[in-house]
């Protein structure tokens, strides 16, 4: 019998400044290969990671950005963006990929997989979550 | 003597900014650059003491290509904010006495 355990992902850095974008990236695709719960948040600097129209061109590092579009085919479909980080920052969700999933038990129908939250909700996620994993 | 600031933390995850814009003279500039870039955006809570800062005589320059890895659109930075290459870097960094970087 298989544990089904939901696993939670902080997200909390800029990317291209530091490696702990692409590290998280990295270790939620490789995680989901394990067919567990998981839950993608975004909080603080972390609302970067997800803005549109990233161009790495001229400082000559890989645009990773396009990467967190395939999330959804490996049923990463739970993203939770903080609203206050997003507001503190002059960005609105219009400004961050409009990331979908499709959804099996629907007739494969194209879904939202970003969701907005505020403090108490987040509160929740990290309070309910079995494995948390901070970047 | 005209000092050239460089700036490459975010100013909501550091007090890089803060404490640049604490210590620097009005005949200096700061450039910012790599998550620096961020402090750059119109409406932020970081906006007002960079509008402050230029209203001292302070003049603010951020680099374009760190502005585009992120997705910030040149369009949305903070008027009176020159967005430079790095070409520009290079010239400020000529144009100025001394830099000092807030790591």
């Amino acid at each position: 019998m298989s544990v089904t355990k939901k696993f939670t992902y902080i997200n909390r850095k800029a990317p291209y400044g530091s490696v702990y974008a692409l590290e998280s990236l990295e270790v939620v695709l490789i995680g989901a290969a394990f067919e567990q719960e998981v839950q993608l948040v975004f909080v603080d600097d972390g609302v970067y990671q997800l803005t549109k129209g990233q161009s790495t061109d001229g400082i000559g590092m890989k645009n990773f950005s396009k990467t967190y579009a395939a999330l959804g085919d490996y049923d990463v479909n739970q993203i939770y963006v903080c609203e206050q980080s997003l507001a503190d920052r002059g960005l609105t969700l219009d400004d961050l990929q409009a990331l979908t999933y499709e959804d099996e038990d629907d007739d494969w129908a194209e879904k939202s997989s970003m969701n907005l939250v505020n403090r108490e909700q987040l509160a929740d996620l990290i309070s309910d979550a079995d494995v948390l994993l901070n970047f | 003597m005209s000092t050239l600031h460089t700036v490459n933390k975010s100013p909501f995850e550091r007090n890089s900014l803060d404490t640049c814009l604490l210590l620097i003279k009005n005949d200096s500039t700061v450039l910012l650059i790599e998550d620096g870039v961020a402090g750059a955006l119109q409406n932020t809570t970081a906006s007002q003491s960079i509008s402050d800062a230029m209203g001292e005589g302070v003049k603010f320059a951020v680099l374009g290509e760190d502005l585009n890895a992120r997705g910030l659109s040149a369009d949305r930075v903070i008027d009176g904010i020159s967005v430079v290459d790095y070409a520009g870097f290079v010239q400020l960094a000529v144009d100025h006495d001394n830099v000092q970087n807030w790591l």
